[in-house]
């Protein structure tokens, strides 16, 4: 086991696939002879080549879209989105290409791609560098969403990404790459769509993924130390959902907070809500509660911005709420 | 405005002819090695094309199927050109006007018109309908409907052909609709910069839907390799014979050299945009001139002329292509819609994707 901080084992997982599949390999705006953006994908094209490790011009519908030709053709395309903010840009390309062409083919074209990048916002960085788009990505039909909140999940989980046969989101966070973990020395996957409960607790349950995890999980030590044990379930994936694993805790704890970094209409706060109130609607003694983002864009001034973003007081507010403390 | 245009009067107003068509080859079919049985092949291959259509739109007008229906017809050179010069293994990738091309890369008649009917046996197990017709194991890897999304997968395709180190070509096709797209300049520069092995068609049919291309793309549209230092030629789509030498010429040079070729075809769709289209927005005029330069009855006049085969002879290979697409109407009539099962198959690569409900 050693500690390693997220970068470190995103460029591990894709260094141990490219050794292990001649077909895999990476590209997108400044992967190669800058070593990534947030250096993601040190030491790379040293390894492995420009053949493999392909600076793209900033043009992602592009480069996205090649992405996708080349998977449809046989090869394993990683396309690092500086950040999903960009990925708009190219988001035809992934949502009716990478998307759909199975389906339209009758099944006849697969398309092995990882997506995958920051996602969601990463400090005062105005409006346009700071939506979470893991809600909108899962919206739709064909693609798999996968969006970690530590390096031990993001490895397991993105080794997996890459040998799958589906177009795949796989979501990271600028404000993350600097965490640090334990990880095994030796090689592991994890599978996709299956939750982790990460803290186990009888009062009350918090689903929270991605980053926000991590204002979940503080909120968690503050109330153990008032009593309030929290179950604080991490999904991993968004898509699939791993709903049982949560079902099966509100059933324990009968009251749940969800904590997401989306938007509040129609994001993951809400399917999972709708989720409880139809799988165990008898067994919550409370109204499920969320703590997202508002349904505003993200503002640049400090002290809107932090109005903004969610932290750990408004879970422990939700979680006062559910449970009639407040 | 493009220097070669003419000024037509119509009934309503002076509009502009969609293009003047290059001049075609003067060359010979031995000159271009292209033997009689060959040209008998062509004419053929051109006029299931063109039945297998005419008989979509009878078929469409009895609300046989629904959808969207977008006819090639006056466009059948290019296909039939480039399926010739072409390998059976290089790769054919192109709009949703793609009942010609997929039918000239090895989708059955039956295949394709099952497709219409949304039938299981469609080629693209009734799925995709007219827009998207698909067969990889031909090379043909679709009917594409957003203009110009499918530029950057040819890039992909030759990038993955290149990366394979195999000696395939990708051939792309679009309309000249998709000449404004953002996509074009960036599979253009992607292409031209990386030297992927791909030839960038535009069928250049005089109209984005009902705009004419002097309405909607400012100067001419080959020049739009001219940025990217990309190799570039203009040909007329109307002659099988110049698309055939054009293209010989231009997938010569891009097997050996692995770099991208933009070639502009200037050709004419007789109908509508789609079936809901009356084409107002051109003469009545302008449309039979362009149908005096028919590329069937071209190649026709050409057979009869040389005597390489008899007005008897043609008729027959049209009483054949008849009985095959009316065939193909009885296979797609007779055949199953699909289960209600695969509503939920072909989405993700496993079957038992836990979907949400």
């Amino acid at each position: 086991m050693a500690q390693k901080q997220f970068r470190e084992v995103i460029c591990d997982a894709i260094r141990e696939e490219m050794e292990r599949d001649e077909n895999v390999f990476i590209m997108g705006e400044e992967v190669a002879e800058y070593n990534g953006a947030y250096k993601a994908t040190q030491g790379l094209l040293e390894q492995f080549g420009d053949k493999r490790v392909i600076d793209t011009p900033i043009s992602e519908a592009g480069f996205a879209g090649l992405g996708v030709g080349a998977a449809m053709n046989g090869l394993r395309p990683i396309v690092e989105f500086m950040t999903f903010n960009f990925a708009v840009v190219g988001m035809d390309q992934i949502i009716n290409n990478a998307a759909k062409i199975r389906h339209m083919s009758g099944g006849q074209v697969k398309i092995p791609i990882v997506f995958r990048g920051p996602n969601g916002s990463a400090g005062q960085l105005g409006a346009t560098h700071s939506v979470a788009y893991e809600s909108l990505y899962a919206h739709l039909p064909g693609l798999i969403t996968i969006h970690p909140s530590e390096p031990y999940d993001a490895k397991g989980l993105l080794k997996t990404a890459i040998r799958d046969d589906n177009p795949i989101i796989f979501l990271e966070s600028e404000q993350m790459y600097g965490l640090k973990q334990e990880v095994p020395d030796e090689e592991y996957l994890l599978p996709i769509g299956k939750a982790e409960i990460k803290r186990e607790g009888s009062d009350v349950t918090i689903v929270a993924d991605g980053k926000i995890y991590h204002v979940a999980k503080k909120a968690a030590e503050e109330l153990a130390k008032d009593g309030v044990e929290v179950e604080l379930i991490d999904p991993r994936t968004i898509k699939p959902f791993d709903i049982d694993t949560v079902i099966k805790s509100v059933k324990k704890t009968n009251r749940c907070v969800v904590v997401d970094e989306s938007h509040p209409f129609g994001g993951v706060a809400a399917e999972v809500g709708f989720q409880i109130q139809r799988e165990a609607f008898d067994y919550l003694d409370a109204p499920v509660l969320r703590v997202t983002i508002p349904d505003v864009p993200a503002p640049f001034s400090k002290k809107l911005f932090d109005l903004w973003q969610p932290n750990p007081k408004q879970v422990i507010d939700a979680v006062n709420n559910v449970t009639y403390r407040s | 405005m493009s220097k070669n245009n003419q000024n037509i009067t119509s009934r309503t107003a002076t509009i502009i002819k969609a293009h003047d068509l290059p001049k075609p080859t003067q060359k010979t079919h031995k000159g271009l090695k292209i033997s009689e049985e060959e040209l008998l092949e062509l004419y053929r291959s051109m006029m299931l094309q063109r039945r297998f259509e005419e008989r979509c739109m009878q078929m469409y007008q009895k609300g046989k199927f629904g959808g969207f229906l977008h006819l090639y017809s006056g466009q059948e050179a290019v296909s039939t050109g480039a399926a010739y010069v072409l390998e059976d293994d290089d790769d054919f990738i192109t709009t949703y006007r793609n009942h010609g091309l997929g039918l000239v890369k090895g989708i059955t008649p039956n295949e394709a018109m099952a497709e219409l009917f949304g039938k299981k046996d469609g080629c693209s197990k009734g799925k995709g309908g007219s827009m998207h017709y698909f067969k990889p194991e031909k090379h043909f890897w679709g009917g594409h409907a957003i203009v110009g999304a499918h530029l950057p997968l040819a890039a992909g395709i030759a990038f993955a052909n290149k990366y394979q180190e195999n000696d395939r070509l990708t051939i792309c096709f679009f309309g000249d609709g998709s000449i404004d797209q953002g996509t074009l300049n960036e599979s253009f520069n992607l292409a031209q910069l990386w030297k992927l092995p791909v030839i960038y068609v535009v069928e250049n049919n005089g109209y984005s839907m009902g705009t004419a291309v002097q309405r909607h793309s400012a100067g001419e549209l080959v020049d739009r390799a001219l940025p990217y230092g990309m190799k570039h030629d203009v040909v007329n789509g109307m002659d099988v014979f110049s698309v055939i030498e054009k293209l010989s010429e231009i997938a010569n040079e891009v097997r050996k050299t692995k770099e991208p070729f933009f070639l502009e075809i200037k050709t004419y769709r007789y109908r509508g945009h789609s079936m809901s289209d009356p084409a107002t927005y051109r003469t009545k005029e302008e449309l039979q001139d362009y149908k005096k330069t028919d590329p069937i009855e071209r190649l026709k006049a050409y057979l009869l002329e040389r005597q390489i085969a008899k007005e008897t002879d043609l008729q027959s290979i049209f009483d054949e292509v008849d009985k095959i697409v009316l065939e193909s109407i009885d296979f797609a009539e007779n055949n199953d819609f699909p289960s209600d099962e695969a509503l939920y198959q072909d989405v993700y690569a496993e079957d038992d994707f836990p979907y949400l409900t």
